[in-house]
């Protein structure tokens, strides 16, 4: 019996999760929707001023997109769990790390690249300094890939649960941090008119180093938890 | 076969740790705290007054050993962590998940006295310092791994999960004990250093290398007291359990 190559296993998974997404393509909006309410939320708490907005905006366009990222991650496996096409994933005999690797990148292609398509309104909306656009955006594209990566690990752990979403953002949020302070500290550095090549390379490199080993670890995690 | 071998293959059964923790627990607990003792009495009253900071400084025998043992807790327990998944030995997913809660509890009491001692040193509870922050996020990780242990009903597989990821948490090890070096905020680097002469008087190094040792007894004691519960409750339809069970009836 032949099973095909690794190839054309990752061209299914892709088509088949591209399809599912396309099929329920309302729902795909709806992190944007939230990540432009959050956004929308600073303005009431904190006073209209451009001023003080101004100070806070880039931040609060990367927490934003965090927070949409996270609330996104809990569909990742959610489906695949119930109707059983995850654990004929685990059972085949292509490497569980690739195809994990591409439902990873096909999430991280229909929920995060919208927000990162959204982010210059987010940032028009809290009076971001137009210098700073291009960092923010640098980091946002350097960071937000990571965040998936490291949250796909997460919820492979928590898979098996019902109500997991409180317990993922325990597990999730102290593993963002890192990433968090980086991202921010370009777009600040960029704020004061500083060279803000050095934050971006190492996000670029923790990019780097994820891509090769959080599908490997993805894929460990999720044997644990289907087990 | 080797019997150094053989002795560690036996370590890992549950009955014979059991009986042999019960057998040490007295002298771990005996020895942690007269070292306990010895420290708080040298550091407290025998140790001089800093220059400087008057008797605030002697804070520091509890804050920094707790510290060391945030990191030496969290390092043993994704040791354990990583042996339990490699080799499925149920005593190390049990030792792991023990330590957590004494290790978040050492890593609460170092931020505790450590924003105890900046109020009146620095003027402030707290800072966003890299020291500081990173600290905060090993207490998280410790919470998360607790979290996510209680969270599965399976005991063994959720073991197996939480030490899982303890052992993704490691790569804030060296981000927690390099953090001094790497950024330069407002938490001091390190006055006692384990090559060449330390940066601190010998009256006050002694009473803090005995906290230092102190608080390992205190781990080990701790630990095997929670291990052996853990034990009893995971094998609770055991034979040797039910023995032990049978034994303590008569007295209760």
């Amino acid at each position: 019996m032949s099973y095909g190559t690794a190839t054309s296993a990752c061209r299914a998974v892709f088509v088949r999760d591209f399809g599912l997404v396309w099929r329920r393509r309302g729902d795909a909006l709806n992190p944007v929707l939230f990540a432009i309410m959050v956004v929308a939320l600073f303005p009431f708490a904190l006073g209209p001023e451009p001023k003080a907005l101004q100070q806070i905006s880039a931040g609060a366009v990367l927490v934003a997109l965090l927070l949409a990222g996270l609330l996104s991650l809990d569909a990742l496996f959610r489906s695949d769990l119930e109707d059983g096409s995850l654990e004929q994933l685990v059972l085949s005999p292509h490497p569980l790390a690739l195809l994990l690797a591409c439902k990873i990148a096909v999430h991280w292609l229909t929920t995060a690249l919208p927000l990162l398509l959204v982010a210059p309104l987010l940032g028009e909306m809290l009076y971001l300094p137009r210098p700073v656009l291009g960092t923010l955006m640098a980091a946002l594209a350097l960071s937000t890939p990571l965040l998936s990566l490291i949250g796909a690990v997460c919820v492979a752990l928590t898979v098996g649960m019902r109500r997991s979403g409180m317990l993922l953002a325990l597990l999730v949020l102290p593993l963002y941090v890192p990433v968090l302070i980086f991202a921010a500290g370009a777009c600040n550095a960029a704020q004061q008119g500083l060279p803000t090549l050095a934050p971006l390379l190492w996000l670029g490199a923790a990019l780097a180093l994820a891509l090769v080993l959080a599908p490997l670890a993805c894929a460990a995690a999720l044997r644990i938890s289907l087990n | 076969m080797n019997p150094l071998l053989l002795w560690f293959h036996k370590l890992g059964s549950p009955p014979y740790f059991y009986r042999l923790a019960g057998r040490l627990l007295p002298w771990l607990w005996a020895l942690a705290l007269a070292g306990l003792a010895l420290g708080l009495y040298g550091g407290l009253f025998v140790a001089p007054r800093d220059y400087q900071q008057g008797d605030a400084f002697r804070i520091i025998f509890v804050h920094v050993p707790c510290a060391w043992m945030s990191l030496f807790v969290y390092f043993f327990m994704a040791a354990n962590g990583f042996i339990a998944l490699v080799w499925r030995i149920k005593l190390s997913e049990t030792l792991a998940m023990a330590a957590a809660p004494i290790g978040a509890a050492f890593t609460f009491i170092c931020l505790a006295t450590g924003s105890i001692w900046g109020k009146p040193m620095w003027g402030t509870w707290w800072t966003w310092d890299a020291r500081l922050t990173s600290e905060l996020v090993l207490l998280f990780l410790y919470l998360g791994v607790i979290g996510l242990y209680h969270a599965i009903e399976d005991r063994r597989q959720a073991a197996r999960a939480a030490a899982f990821l303890a052992l993704i948490g490691i790569v804030n090890l060296p981000i927690v004990h390099f953090s001094v070096n790497w950024w330069n905020t407002l938490h001091q680097g390190s006055t006692v250093k384990l090559f060449g002469p330390s940066l601190i008087d010998a009256r006050m190094l002694w009473p803090l290398l005995t906290m230092a040792v102190a608080t390992k007894f205190l781990f080990a004691a701790s630990l095997l007291s929670r291990a052996r519960v853990d034990l009893l409750e995971l094998e609770s339809g055991k034979d040797w359990v039910r023995q032990i069970a049978l034994a303590e009836e008569p007295r209760a």
